[in-house]
């Protein structure tokens, strides 16, 4: 690649590289042009519009957002379904990761090999995460259930119960506490210094008190990351939901973006679509900035 | 307060923890490989059975006979391999501007591209969708593929721009001084000196897709261009009580992941750690 640039600078090095920066970078300004601001935009305006991509959207100003808000009862079914499934998801799976971190932060033989083990499940997501636990949460013949009776607990219908539907599936999301999250936190945990822990020893505390003095504030910068990032993915559902249950039993797994795709490609009210996922983009930007307001008075960061 | 046992009872408990953890996580992995060559007596039979009387390795047949197996397969592979191309590509230009080049903007850009990893894909969805309707590229692979050769993901960036600045200084400025041009840097020095962290960003960029399905589900409504993913979700709504032929159906789609899995292990794991998310 020669450069062509030839005009007399004070740094000519450095001009060459600040264009070639640009051209390095080209391809991500493009792809965001196009995949990206464009898109928003355009969404922004189907929003307002009435549009079922054959004819040319029908500009309505804010009768989408008034419908959705004011005579939508499936909209509010869907937010209620989403903040449920997030409230009790987030919490168990970021615990999950955790205790299993602080477990396989034993220096103890072989704790590669079930590193490796409690990673495996984690590769294992969308539809056929979806098509294997269908099987798992059979009412009859699952593996729950089976296992439940063994004890004598008839257990309950899961999937096709409105009243477990949706913590079926967060059971189901954690079968993958082992997976990059744990991780993350086990690369963190390897950061305390052990020093701090025999501070514990000497005042006489034992695991809970390391756990909940010493762990849990050292890597609260990560816990809470994760967390936030947990909660746009739990806002996101959809695949699991799409396979499973198609929304049901009595819409109880009708959640938010299962709701967006069916009117978008089932429907085709586009516009109406494109106003749920600005509702959805403004909703998840609200939540963020809430968590980092109460994050800022919790989170210890190192250094500050 | 010393007990002489103190560390021998502490480290019984530690793996009796790992083992009860271990056997709970991968239980369902053996009650499915068990469905999958059960007849349609033996999965209905109660008390279960673990391993099945007679193999029936004709769920496995079944599973070819019944969905374009092959088909799907050849479309998956194909996707997968070109999604891996555009990302490796295009992720390392644009991590070489971010980690070896200087510019004006670079920081508050590269700020900027990681916000766009809070954005919803939904919030895209519609008019990318319009966008490629208008393109003529539904029904084909292409809106599947040539987005990924446009940035790569800002996830891929962040990895491999971490990965390019542990390279020394000195490498680019010798390089620089011998009148090297920056893409003869980039991809005579850099490029080789970054092989796991490519093959990370490879392994991870073949999981989303291979996984995808959102995607597929929108773009690809001929059945014969449909990948595996979209094919078993077909399979579940047909076949939910052949519970044999569709466990079956199961591990043939996530067999090519959980052996890639075992081959490059340390790449899935170097990817987490390399990220260091840690606020």
């Amino acid at each position: 690649m020669n450069n062509q640039i030839t005009k007399p600078q004070k740094s000519p090095l450095k001009k060459k590289q600040a264009l070639l920066g640009y051209l390095f970078v080209a391809p991500w300004i493009i792809g965001f042009l196009v995949f990206g601001l464009y898109p928003i935009v355009m969404s922004f305006y189907y929003s307002l519009c009435q549009y079922d991509v054959l004819r040319v959207p029908q500009f309505i100003g804010l009768g989408n957002y008034k419908e959705l808000i004011g005579h939508d009862p499936y909209f509010w079914k869907s937010i209620w379904n989403t903040l449920l499934y997030t409230v009790v998801r987030v919490p168990l799976v970021i615990l999950g990761s955790l205790l299993l971190a602080v477990l396989v932060n034993n220096a103890v033989k072989g704790i590669r090999f079930f590193r490796t083990v409690f990673f495996i499940p984690s590769i294992i997501t969308g539809v056929v995460l979806s098509a294997l636990w269908l099987w798992l949460l059979n009412p009859q013949y699952g593996l729950f259930n089976s296992i439940l009776a063994v004890f004598g607990i008839p257990g309950p219908l899961w999937l096709q119960s409105p009243h477990w539907s949706k913590f079926s599936m967060v059971l189901m999301s954690l079968w993958s506490i082992g997976g990059g999250r744990m991780l993350v936190f086990l690369a963190a945990l390897q950061g305390i210094p052990t020093a701090l822990y025999e501070v514990v020893d000497i005042d006489g505390g034992g695991w809970w008190a390391k756990f909940r003095h010493i762990t849990v504030p050292m890597i609260s910068s990560v816990i809470f990351l994760w967390t936030v990032l947990e909660v746009i993915f739990s806002f996101q559902v959809f695949t699991e939901a799409y396979v499973m249950t198609k929304g049901g039993p009595l819409n109880s797994t009708l959640f938010y973006n299962l709701y967006l795709y069916y009117k978008a490609f089932d429907d085709f009210s586009m516009g109406y679509a494109s106003a749920l996922a600005w509702l959805l983009l403004l909703i998840i930007l609200v939540v963020t900035l809430m968590q980092f307001v109460v994050g800022k008075k919790v989170v210890y960061y190192e250094g500050k | 307060m010393k007990r002489p046992n103190f560390k021998t009872s502490r480290t019984f408990v530690t793996y009796l923890l790992l083992i009860c953890a271990a056997v709970v996580l991968i239980l369902p992995f053996i009650w499915i490989i068990s469905t999958s060559l059960k007849g349609s007596e033996s999965i209905f039979a109660i008390p279960p059975q673990w391993i099945p009387k007679d193999l029936h390795w004709d769920n496995y047949a079944k599973v070819f006979t019944k969905m374009p197996f092959f088909v799907y397969l050849k479309n998956s592979v194909f996707i997968s391999v070109m999604t891996i191309l555009g990302t490796l590509i295009s992720s390392s230009l644009v991590a070489y501007a971010f980690a070896c080049l200087k510019w004006p903007g670079r920081d508050w850009l590269f700020i900027f591209v990681l916000g766009t990893m809070m954005l919803p894909a939904q919030v895209t969805m519609i008019p990318v969708f319009v966008l490629y309707k208008q393109f003529g590229w539904l029904n084909t692979f292409k809106p599947l593929i040539v987005p990924a050769f446009f940035g790569g993901g800002a996830f891929n960036i962040f990895l491999l721009r971490q990965f390019f600045l542990t390279i020394p200084k000195e490498l680019f400025e010798a390089a620089r001084l011998d009148g090297c041009s920056e893409f003869r840097i980039y991809w005579k020095i850099v490029l080789p000196l970054a092989k796991p962290a490519l093959a990370t960003v490879a392994i991870l960029t073949f999981m989303m897709t291979w996984n995808d399905f959102l995607g597929p589900l929108i773009y690809l409504s001929d059945k014969l261009k449909g990948t595996l993913a979209l094919g078993l979700a077909m399979f579940v709504g047909q076949y939910q009580t052949e519970w044999g032929v569709l466990m079956a159906a199961s591990v043939l789609v996530m067999l090519p992941v959980i052996v890639l899995f075992f081959l490059f292990q340390k790449y899935f794991i170097r990817g987490f750690m390399m990220s260091g998310i840690k606020g």
